[in-house]
């Protein structure tokens, strides 16, 4: 078993520390179990399971770094390894712009393990599949799906005194159920930490359901319509803001976040006042982990409250050169919303288009935030309150800025991709052509 | 599909795959087992797997190496240097596919291996509906190959890289860029592969792509515009970056065109110049224009609308809850009238182009590489396909595009190169510039979507000029075109000629769950379309 209890991770980061002879020394070792099981037109195609665990050793002369890995623990590869990285260091060229390693922090306790996920087994994965295809078999449906768990641990320390330790458990699943005539697709994605809490057959019957009410989707014109987005929907869009909210490119004036004259938006306000994003590791919903890759404690972290920007994402370096808090970005993050379900929100909805996902999002203009990308597995016309007919697809080209200052309604936020995102209604949402993809 | 976010400082991030461990640079340079412990080691797993039941075996002997070297203005970022080896099994037993992976490169570890891979395909035989049929490979015997490079980019010293790339960024500062990330990725695949068909075959692939990206900023106005090399990945050792002033085309408005050889530090001169007057250019209007495309944007036009939907694995359905189906389908195909594009438009697929990322002398299931038709004068005539699909569309023997991204991954179909044939009459670019009254003439890669069945794309470049009269008039800015793929490729009105002809890539190219990264190049000649639908991006926020 991969997994090692965080004693005995300490014994070793201690054994590989005291090999160094760096100025300082960092220690990271991972490991655990990951496996898979991917289907298409009703049967498996592959699965596969494996099981890792390695250690990487970064060693620091003055300003210059250099790291080297191994997958074997014996005392003698535990040396070779320090000795290789304090090589690599004394070759490496000087990086101006290096930040000595953090001492001891406090981390919180995120509570992303559970025992089931951990047990997962290759016959798990192919009830999984089995509750996923049969019932599609059953109604003459396509499935196509992927399963992906994995059992982990990190852990971390560093010559300075710091030490960090953290396990994880996740499962992704995606299903695209396809009728047999290939007029309608259906699709539906799932990720949990407790294996115990999914249901692929659940799922599957979602993406169903979407299959067979999409057939014989009609055409509508492009242009400026009202759009309730899924949270499977909106996560895209919403996670490219989020990734795009660093201070240094908005400090350098190449960010959304920058402004004319030189200054940044920090402080402004740039959304609908229902806007409020924050990150919490410690959130039971969706708990991420204590550290981020560099040893920086993940705490909770409001980005945007009531449509003004509160904080931004900094590198250690560029938050000393600027005298603030090195907040590292969030690994998942929570959009607020209200008690409405998605039903609520069609009910509410006299004209407009219900959105399953969006596909093929790429950024357009990075100064705006514009995206392009289309819809798919699911986009249906909504007129006074009630779903009335499938539509075809639409290419779109919208900037989640915009989107969220064209705020209607914001729904219950559900789980999807590791963050919280309420399903949410969106006036003057741009589409620009049409696809005849299915 | 492309792996996303090539641009300011996303080179740095966890779109970039690393395979394998971090490695001193020498070790790089080190041989590896030898053949004959390879083949020793391969029959250990042949006859492991055949004595569990398994009717066809292959193994796969892999040491990837990657160097990466990250920069931006006077700084060097980071340098990756890594390896991955380990053997890769594949079986057919009860007519299922069962695929298993081992570190443990030892006749002990591979025989255990070889084991577990059969079991699986027997396990998942039980849910099996369709046995496996593949077509017929004759054994090969003991062969081998090897990219013909002229410098190995893994002995040329890092110092050397560095010192370009700093010359990149100082040049590309001194003439108006704000900022500039540049970037030199090399690999190479030492792939010994056998089957029980009887083919033991060595080879040893290399690939480079040299890239940056300048920024330029008026921090007044609050804008900002970047410009991204023109360069191309390439199936080449260092010899790339020689900027040979015999593969250089020159262009109209100072442009350059690059072949096999890329002067890296002229294009950044370029490029700071060209993102600085970016800045101040006008916005589109939007509307029809016939567009006048540059071989190092229209590669990947060519990658979405015409590789991906011809790849038969999507046609088939397998990548439905992924990268999606396709347009394309058989009884499209079967009818042999099927117009994908206009009488022009001749589509190539190979692997054994010279200087290119999809050739080697073999796949990685052993089949013999080599050249076929897609598209012939604007009929669909073929796909890509794999020993396990050729029956599928009546073929006798594999194309031979298959493909695994590392020792433990497993194989699958994989995209070749895919080319358009250049025009058969002379014509340079400037003469077909003269032809147009009101176009754009696109170069470089920039935005790119296209829907999961491939009909309807969205395209922006990296640099644009307006056409009117027949002439160049200026830069403009926030230019996307738009449109279905079939109306697109029948829009083909003309052809510049071999002397233009050059190849694109795309380095990362990603398909399957778990995802994996391959090479491809695309060749083509600067090509003419009427009438395509332009939108203006510019937005205010």
């Amino acid at each position: 078993m991969a997994i090692l209890t965080k004693e005995e991770a300490k014994k070793i980061i201690d054994k590989v520390l005291a090999y160094s002879k760096a100025d300082e020394t960092s220690v990271n070792i991972s490991g655990g179990r990951t496996g898979n099981i991917r289907y298409a037109r009703n049967s498996v195609s592959t699965s596969g399971e494996s099981n890792d665990l390695s250690l990487a050793v970064t060693a620091v002369f003055g300003k210059r770094s250099g790291t080297a890995t191994i997958n074997e623990f014996d005392d003698q590869s535990l040396e070779k390894t320090v000795r290789r990285a304090e090589e690599i260091a004394r070759l490496a060229p000087e990086n101006s712009e290096y930040v000595p390693m953090l001492g001891p922090q406090n981390y919180l306790n995120t509570n992303a393990y559970a025992e089931s996920t951990a047990k997962i087994d290759p016959d798990f994965r192919a009830k999984a599949a089995f509750d996923s295809i049969d019932p599609c078999r059953k109604k003459n449906l396509t499935a196509a799906g992927y399963l992906e768990d994995s059992a982990g641990f990190s852990a971390i320390g560093n010559s300075k005194g710091l030490v960090g330790y953290s396990k994880a458990t996740s499962v992704d699943f995606s299903i695209t159920v396809r009728t047999a005539d290939g007029t309608g697709s259906g699709y539906a994605i799932r990720d949990v930490n407790d294996a115990g809490t999914l249901s692929t057959k659940a799922a599957t019957e979602v993406a169903m359901q979407k299959a067979l009410a999409s057939s014989a989707a009609r055409a509508l014109e492009p242009g400026k319509y009202t759009v309730i987005l899924e949270p499977a929907a909106a996560i895209d869009l919403l996670q490219n803001m989020m990734r795009s909210m660093d201070a240094r490119n908005a400090d350098e004036g190449r960010s959304f976040l920058s402004k004319k004259g030189g200054e940044t938006r920090l402080g402004e306000k740039l959304f609908d006042e229902r806007v409020s994003i924050y990150s919490d590791p410690t959130n039971p919903e969706i708990p991420g982990s204590p550290y981020a890759g560099d040893g920086r404690p993940q705490e909770k972290v409001t980005w945007v409250e009531k449509g003004v920007v509160k904080n931004m994402t900094y590198s250690r370096y560029w938050a000393e050169k600027k005298g603030v808090k090195a907040t590292p970005p969030p690994s998942g993050f929570i959009l607020q919303g209200g008690t409405q379900s998605l039903a609520d929100l069609i009910k509410g909805t006299e004209k407009g288009i219900l959105v399953t996902r969006f596909w093929y999002i790429r950024a357009v203009d990075p100064q705006t935030l514009l995206y392009t990308g289309l819809t798919r597995d699911g986009t249906f016309y909504i007129e006074n309150g009630q779903i009335k007919f499938p539509v075809k697809n639409f290419r779109f080209n919208e900037s989640p800025i915009i989107m969220l200052n064209n705020l209607e309604a914001l729904g219950k936020p559900i789980r999807v991709n590791g963050s919280l995102i309420p399903p949410m209604k969106i006036r003057e949402f741009t589409f620009t052509s049409l696809s005849d993809a299915v | 599909m492309q792996l996303s976010g090539l641009g300011i400082g996303a080179l740095m991030g966890a779109s970039i795959p690393v395979l394998g461990s971090a490695v001193s640079v020498e070790h790089l340079l080190e041989p590896g087992a030898d053949v004959a412990m390879k083949k020793k080691l391969a029959d250990v797993a042949l006859n492991a797997a055949k004595s569990k039941g398994a009717t066809y075996t292959d193994v796969r002997i892999g040491r990837y190496l990657q160097q990466f070297l990250f920069t931006r203005e006077t700084r060097v970022q980071n340098i990756t240097n890594a390896e991955s080896y380990g053997v890769g099994i594949r079986v057919i037993a009860n007519g299922t596919w069962g695929f298993s992976a081992t570190s443990d490169v030892t006749p002990n570890g591979i025989a255990k291996c070889a084991e577990t891979a059969v079991a699986i395909a027997k396990a998942n035989a039980k849910l099996q509906t369709e046995p496996v049929v593949l077509a017929p490979q004759k054994g090969v015997g003991e062969v081998s190959w090897k990219t013909p490079l002229k410098k190995n980019a893994f002995e040329i010293p890092i110092q050397e890289k560095i010192d370009l790339l700093m010359k990149v960024n100082s040049e590309a500062m001194k003439n108006g860029a704000g900022f500039v990330t540049s970037n030199l990725f090399f690999v190479n695949e030492q792939k010994y592969f056998a089957s029980t068909d009887g083919s033991y075959i060595d080879q040893d692939v290399h690939r480079i792509w040299p890239t940056f990206t300048v920024t330029a900023v008026d921090k007044g106005a609050g804008k900002f515009k970047t410009r991204d090399a023109l360069s191309s990945p390439m199936g080449m050792g260092y010899e790339y970056l020689d900027g040979l002033e015999t593969e250089k085309i020159a262009g109209p408005n100072g442009l350059v065109g690059y072949r096999s050889s890329y002067d890296m530090v002229e294009d950044a001169i370029l490029a700071a110049k060209q993102a600085k007057e970016k800045l101040t250019v006008k916005s589109v209007q939007s509307g029809k224009y016939d567009l006048v495309l540059d071989p190092n944007h229209l590669g990947l036009t060519i990658h979405e609308s015409v590789g991906h939907p011809t790849e038969l694995d999507r046609v088939l359905g397998y990548e439905a809850n992924y990268a999606g189906t396709s347009f394309a389908t058989l009884d499209k195909w079967k009818t042999k009238t099927f117009n994908y594009g206009s009488k022009l438009v001749n589509i190539v697929a190979d692997k054994t182009q010279p200087y290119t990322l999809g050739t080697v002398g073999y796949d990685d299931e052993g089949v013999p590489c080599k050249e076929w038709d897609l598209i012939k004068d604007g009929i669909l005539v073929n796909y890509q396909a794999i020993r396990d699909q050729a029956s599928i569309i009546g073929e006798k023997e594999s194309h031979g595009c298959c493909y695994a991204d590392n020792w433990n991954s497993v194989q699958f179909q994989r995209m070749p190169n895919v080319s358009l044939k250049p025009g058969t009459e002379k014509r340079s670019v400037q003469d077909m510039i003269k032809g147009v009254d009101k176009g754009i003439y696109i170069i470089g890669r920039g935005s790119y979507s296209i829907d999961q069945q491939r009909y309807n794309f969205q395209f922006g470049g990296q640099l644009f000029y307006e056409i009117k009269g027949g002439e160049i008039v200026g830069m403009l800015d926030d230019v996307a075109y738009q449109a279905n793929t079939q109306e697109f490729w029948n829009s083909c009105a003309q052809l510049c000629d071999n002397d233009d002809y050059r190849t694109f890539g795309s380095f990362f190219d990603g398909k399957g769950q778990p995802s994996q990264i391959s090479a491809v190049s695309h060749g083509c000649a600067t090509t003419r379309f009427n009438g395509v639908n332009v939108i203006n991006t510019g937005r205010k926020i």
